[in-house]
């Protein structure tokens, strides 16, 4: 005959699973309905005054990074605004006169200010699938959004680069993704890419 | 002392506890005394390789003969009392339990032992299936009683050994059909362990070669699985190519070529150790090569595109090749990573190199933008931090990072010296990170006169004098950061 106690334990755990099942049921229904609303959301243009601001433009010819001052309009929220300062660097590189031509469709998903000087910038997928070969060209697009970011987003000391929200290795075969980038490093780098050290 | 009710209740309750544990416990000492090995049975055919477990019945093998026909064709069995028949691809045969004479296709055949019916299942001794599954099949089958190896039809797989005359020597095993055998390693041999092929031994099955490195080989079978163990006097690894119909067994990359100079190995994936969890590593000496040479990319990993024909990771390994005989010609010993269309993952690469001890890592990349050279030391990723004797792997470049910088400087100077447009730049380039010697990446551009010409011998030959010229300047300083 089972013993009592063990008939009440096994009861209770069961009480306690079958209750965590319905919890997480009730969660996962609550998680898709917030990415429905999330899918839904748009966030629209940013418009109204502008600011200057500079970014730092990959020049395939010379193999150079040059700073570029420019004027853009720019939302509140600091990850906002690290968001728009890639983008408008993007358009750059997208346009047909591009100094350092991306493939059409790369985008900048989204960028995290998840820790007091962590930024993480996420690529789409096309962005780095679609990008040439080669250290140089490579490094030139990574030293151009690592630098546009922690020179006008104060305090942004490390920044990681995903691509579709996952880590991979590198970006298109040479650079390295898979390790966090420290600002000061590639200050140092930027400046061999201007030639001035 | 006195037993109480209470007492006897409370000891109930408590004992099933007692038992539960005392069980585990038991089951535990019974897993860690190590069972016997389970006797196995492997069978080769067209369709399929499989294996079987092997039962022991009154002192004798016997095997399930549902269980082998069944991967082979359409079979269906039948009991009835003592009878038990099995009919395969329509084929009739009729077995009786207890009794070792049995009807197959219409004709007797008497069975090395009794037939036994267990559950359903037909067991036939093991020592019969030579003489009985031809019969059943209607077709050949070879059965090697011994190790239980069974060959349904034309299923061999026969090889050849050959030992190169190159330097280092090369065992070249060249199979009929794809392997992949599961192998280990330890000082002085290499052991591959063929489970799932149907390898047969060669005409001896102790091979002898005439050479001090790679001085034998020798065949077993034994319990389903065939193995070749190759001896040698340095520690072996193996590498595979044809799609798995040629594996090549050279030493290791640390390995001392004890009297034969390793001056260019043939790039290998390390073979996973497996039993060598007590093998010293150091048995041979570390033999220590003045430059490692990796040419970037190779296998399925093609690199960039330098045109529609010519993929990156050709150009890298022509310009190693160049590099080699530059360095060589200047007296450093160099060891070539890859001298074949090998794919090394970074981690590999790294740790080969850290292996010997180098006094400069370089690896070459290719591009058909731009002009001239590029040189890359290692941009340091944040975070890092190394603790004691044991350094960070992401940043284990960091304690040689002056050294890279003046290779990479006396190196630009040279190729500046022969007209080549030259920059000296800092990288986020794996491997280089990882390298605890000097290390210089070298991406080679086009010259002036085009994309045509990166791969012009006259092009990689400049350069790469020039590569060799500036290493060698930097020669005794390299050395000493050793």
């Amino acid at each position: 005959m089972i013993p009592r106690h063990l008939i009440i334990g096994v009861s209770i755990m069961l009480a306690i699973a079958l209750g965590l099942g319905f919890y997480a049921w009730r969660m996962r229904g609550h998680v898709e309905q917030g990415a429905a609303v999330n899918r839904q959301t748009v966030a629209p243009p940013v418009t109204g005054p502008t600011e200057q601001v500079t970014l730092y433009v990959a020049y395939d010819e010379g193999g150079i990074l040059r700073p570029q001052p420019t004027r853009i309009p720019l939302p509140a929220g600091r990850q906002e605004r690290a968001q728009e300062l890639l983008r408008a660097l993007l358009s750059l590189y997208l346009d047909k006169t591009s100094p350092h031509a991306l493939v059409a469709g790369s985008e900048i998903r989204n960028v995290y200010l998840v820790d007091p000087g962590l930024a993480v910038i996420d690529l789409n997928l096309a962005f780095a699938d679609g990008h040439r070969s080669g250290v140089l060209v490579e490094e030139l697009t990574v030293a151009s959004l690592v630098e546009t970011l922690a020179a006008n987003i104060p305090g942004i000391t490390r920044v990681k680069i995903l691509v579709d929200g996952k880590e991979r290795d590198t970006l298109a075969g040479h650079a390295d993704l898979s390790q966090v980038y420290d600002v000061t490093a590639v200050n140092q780098m930027i400046g061999q890419l201007a030639g001035t050290t | 002392m006195r037993w109480s009710k209470e007492g006897a209740l409370r000891a109930a309750r408590v004992l099933p506890w007692w038992s539960a544990a005392a069980l585990l416990i038991l089951a535990s000492a019974l897993l860690l005394s190590g069972a016997p090995e389970e006797k196995r049975l492997t069978v080769y055919s067209a369709a399929s390789n499989y294996s079987l477990t092997v039962l022991e019945r009154n002192g004798n093998d016997y095997v399930g003969l549902a269980e082998i026909l069944g991967p082979l064709g359409n079979v269906t069995t039948k009991t009835e009392g003592s009878k038990w028949r099995v009919r395969y691809n329509g084929a009739e045969s009729e077995f009786t339990s207890g009794k070792n004479r049995a009807r197959v296709r219409g004709q007797q055949f008497d069975l090395a032992g009794n037939f036994l019916l267990e559950n359903g299942h037909g067991l036939v001794p093991a020592a019969s299936l030579g003489g009985l599954l031809p019969r059943i099949l209607g077709g050949p089958v070879t059965f090697h009683e011994l190790s239980r190896r069974l060959f349904i039809g034309n299923v061999a797989v026969h090889f050849t050994a050959q030992v190169s005359k190159s330097t280092p020597p090369q065992l070249v095993l060249n199979f009929t059909s794809p392997v992949n055998p599961m192998i280990a390693t330890e000082p002085g041999k290499l052991r591959m362990v063929f489970a799932r092929e149907a390898v047969v031994p060669p005409s001896s099955q102790t091979l002898t070669f005439d050479n001090r490195v790679i001085s034998s080989a020798s065949y077993g079978e034994g319990n389903g699985t065939a193995e070749l163990v190759v001896n040698g006097s340095v520690s072996l690894m193996a590498s595979f190519s044809s799609d798995g119909r040629t594996i090549t067994i050279g030493p290791a990359p640390q390995a001392a070529g004890q009297g034969a100079a390793i001056s260019n190995p043939t790039a290998a994936a390390p073979t996973p150790e497996l039993t060598s969890p007590s093998a010293p590593a150091s048995v041979t000496a570390v033999k220590h090569y003045f430059a490692v040479v990796d040419a970037s990319h190779g296998g399925e990993e093609r690199g960039a595109a330098i045109s529609d024909q010519l993929a990156e990771k050709d150009v890298t390994l022509a310009f190693a090749r160049r590099l080699r005989q530059e360095l060589e010609n200047r007296g450093l010993s160099v060891l070539l990573l890859r001298d074949g269309d090998n794919t090394l993952s970074l981690d590999q690469r790294a740790a080969m190199a850290n292996a010997v001890h180098p006094a400069i890592y370089l690896c070459l990349h290719a591009t058909s933008e731009g002009n001239g050279a590029r040189l890359y030391t290692d941009l340091l990723p944040a975070g890092g931090e190394s603790k004691g004797p044991f350094l960070d792997w992401n940043s284990a470049q960091s304690g040689f990072l002056s050294v890279s910088q003046a290779a990479a400087a006396s190196v630009a100077a040279e190729l500046r010296s022969k007209q080549v447009t030259t920059r000296v730049l800092s990288a986020p380039l794996r491997p280089l990170n990882n390298l605890t010697a000097a290390a210089l990446a070298v991406e080679v551009a086009p010259p002036e006169s085009g994309v045509a010409e990166l791969n012009s011998s006259e092009y990689q030959q400049q350069i790469s004098s020039a590569v060799a010229a500036g290493l060698n300047d930097l020669r005794s300083k390299m050395e000493a950061g050793r």
